[in-house]
């Protein structure tokens, strides 16, 4: 049909033939000029800046800024902060939002639809409102936790002044502005698992949880991998949530990598040493992407 | 999906003991999703109340769960601290970002998926490892560059409209989106336009796009809503008052001596909410948007 069509074009002469070959060009130049400048330059730019040293910028081309880093004490607390809070939010948040998906998926549940409006809610919140409301609900004096809690007749806990509690309400923030996003996926994923195969495994007297870790999980693995990768990238990048809920306090003990960059470039306006930084941090989601990505093939395999 | 309600519904028409051992199941199950909606819920429900409250009120023990009576007294404060142009401003930022990004994303996506070019799959796997960095490696060049750029502006780039929107359309997620929808388009049809005699923007403007509304639309609502609650970039690049986006305005009250916590809340109700009503009209988008964020192409 195609050649058809194109075939007499061709022969009306060279110009037409240049105008339908320069075609998908022309639709993708606006994109391609878009990405050069504010993506691809910046990518490049900020590559060349780390490698010049931020203390002797006359020095050409140097390792000093990554040399810096390595021993940067402040950059290493950083980095511990946010693996931490990757290693208690991303599992919590993940197992949350599959308990609800394969709830609400259930043949028992009516109203599926508003209750996964209800879930999603939080999700189209923007971070830093996220960040005000908990920072409300967690004051230490008088906020509403802490009154709960006072009230049941616990000791009041010290959610901005304790490094513990400061990193566990970050992790609570998160994991409520993010656990619908991730069942919403998951329950995309679970409705394309032909219900057949339930049926089946019931007949053969297979109970809910047997069917659960059989057929729902191996079945839901590039879902489950996908959601790990994202979240993981997501809380390795953290700014909005530690930055205005525990203004990385107390002691930096919140101090996540994303603002540790944005104090170095914009504060203290160490830009080359900022670039390092970032660059550190490409390296960093590179690898924790790539050790998933085995762990998942390596299950894969056996 | 219309299969699996049926033979759901005829697996629920059993025997009694089963029946009764649902009910048992049901009452955990509701139990489990009511507590899980209240958690879902509660915030935002917080959040309103205590933006109804004077500033003295917001932290008092016990803690109000009513409403009080100076929500409107919060607003007044809010428009001398500056919201209104904060809410102008974020609102134009927003919604010039949805239509340029659309515009150029079913551009780009269509130029993807309908036509065979020298270095189609180099430029687009070039688009695939953009999307792989993380924003904040851009963040400095990018500063240093809205610092130097003078073009179209009597001082530089800083604090201008086009210093968030321009870096935001640099987002390769729509043009994995709608080089998806794009494949689904009939080859036939955009021939028996060209046959007609439509020349190639007729083609993609006249016959491709009206067909790709639903990705458009969802394109667009999930663009603004990015703009909308973006944070880091407008606190950087916004440095005068009047320019300043809705988070960063908010952000300058929780820097001040005296936090009007009464304002803050009411500040961040009015950000919230209109993006609460976006989502209520536009749920289908909304979530199509979100797993199509996840797919990412």
């Amino acid at each position: 049909m195609r050649s058809d069509v194109v075939e007499p074009r061709r022969s009306s002469g060279r110009w037409l033939q240049w105008r339908r070959k320069s075609t998908p060009y022309l639709f993708l130049l606006p994109a391609l000029l878009i990405f050069a400048i504010f993506m691809l330059y910046p990518i490049i730019s900020s590559l060349w800046l780390s490698f010049h040293s931020q203390l002797n910028p006359e020095t050409g081309l140097s390792l000093d800024n990554y040399r810096r880093l390595w021993n940067d004490r402040l950059f290493r607390k950083a980095l511990i902060n946010t693996v931490f809070l990757l290693l208690y939010q991303v599992p919590l948040q993940l197992s949350l939002a599959m308990i609800l998906a394969v709830l609400l998926n259930s043949a028992l549940v009516k109203f599926r639809g508003a209750l996964r409006l209800v879930y999603f809610l939080p999700a189209i919140t923007a971070l830093f409102a996220v960040a005000l409301i908990f920072r409300l609900l967690l004051d230490e004096e008088r906020g509403l936790i802490n009154y709960v809690i006072e009230n049941l007749g616990f000791a009041p806990v010290h959610w901005m002044t304790d490094a513990w509690a400061a990193k566990f309400s970050l992790v609570m923030a998160i994991t409520w502005r993010w656990t619908g996003y991730n069942m919403v996926i998951y329950l995309a994923g679970l409705q394309s698992i032909p219900y057949d195969l339930y049926e089946a495994a019931e007949l053969d007297g297979a109970d809910a949880f047997d069917r659960f870790t059989r057929i729902t999980l191996p079945l839901m693995k590039p879902t489950i991998l996908l959601t790990t990768v994202l979240s993981t990238i997501g809380t390795l990048q953290i700014f909005d949530e530690p930055f205005l809920l525990t203004r990385n306090g107390p002691a930096n003990e919140t101090l996540s990598m994303a603002t540790l960059l944005y104090r170095t470039a914009f504060q203290t306006i160490e830009p080359n040493y900022a670039s390092a930084i970032a660059y550190a941090m490409v390296l960093i989601i590179v690898v924790f992407s790539l050790i998933q990505f085995r762990v998942a093939q390596r299950g894969e395999d056996s | 999906m219309a299969v699996h309600e049926s033979s759901r519904s005829a697996a629920k028409v059993q025997t009694r003991p089963v029946a009764r051992r649902n009910l048992g199941r049901k009452f955990v199950l509701y139990t489990f999703l009511a507590l899980g909606s209240f958690i879902s819920l509660f915030p935002f429900y917080y959040m309103f109340v205590q933006a109804s409250q004077p500033s003295s009120e917001v932290l008092r023990f016990p803690p109000h769960l009513w409403f009080g009576s100076a929500a409107w007294t919060n607003i007044v404060g809010l428009w001398n601290n500056g919201f209104g142009r904060a809410f102008l401003n974020s609102v134009i930022i927003a919604f010039v970002s949805a239509v340029l990004s659309v515009f150029i994303a079913s551009m780009a996506g269509y130029a993807f998926a309908k036509f065979r070019f020298w270095g189609r799959s180099a430029i687009f796997g070039l688009f695939l490892l953009v999307l792989m960095v993380p924003y904040l490696v851009t963040a400095v060049p990018l500063y240093k560059m809205m610092a130097s750029i003078t073009l179209f502006s009597k001082d530089n780039w800083l604090s201008t409209y086009q210093a968030v929107i321009l870096p935001a359309l640099a987002n390769p997620f729509g043009i994995f989106l709608m080089r998806q929808s794009m494949h689904s388009l009939p080859d036939d049809l955009l021939d028996a336009a060209r046959i007609d005699g439509a020349n190639e923007w007729r083609v993609f403007w006249n016959v491709a796009l009206p067909t790709m509304r639903p990705t458009l639309a969802a394109l667009g609502i999930y663009s603004f809503m990015f703009q909308w609650n973006s944070f880091f970039w407008p606190l950087i690049v916004m440095r005068e008052k009047s320019m300043e986006t809705l988070p960063v305005r908010i952000n300058a009250l929780v820097g001040m001596s005296i936090i009007d916590y009464g304002q803050l809340m009411m500040g961040t109700a009015l950000t919230t909410l209109p993006i609460m009503m976006i989502f209520l009209f536009f749920q289908r988008q909304f979530i199509s948007g979100a797993l199509a964020g996840a797919v990412k192409g």
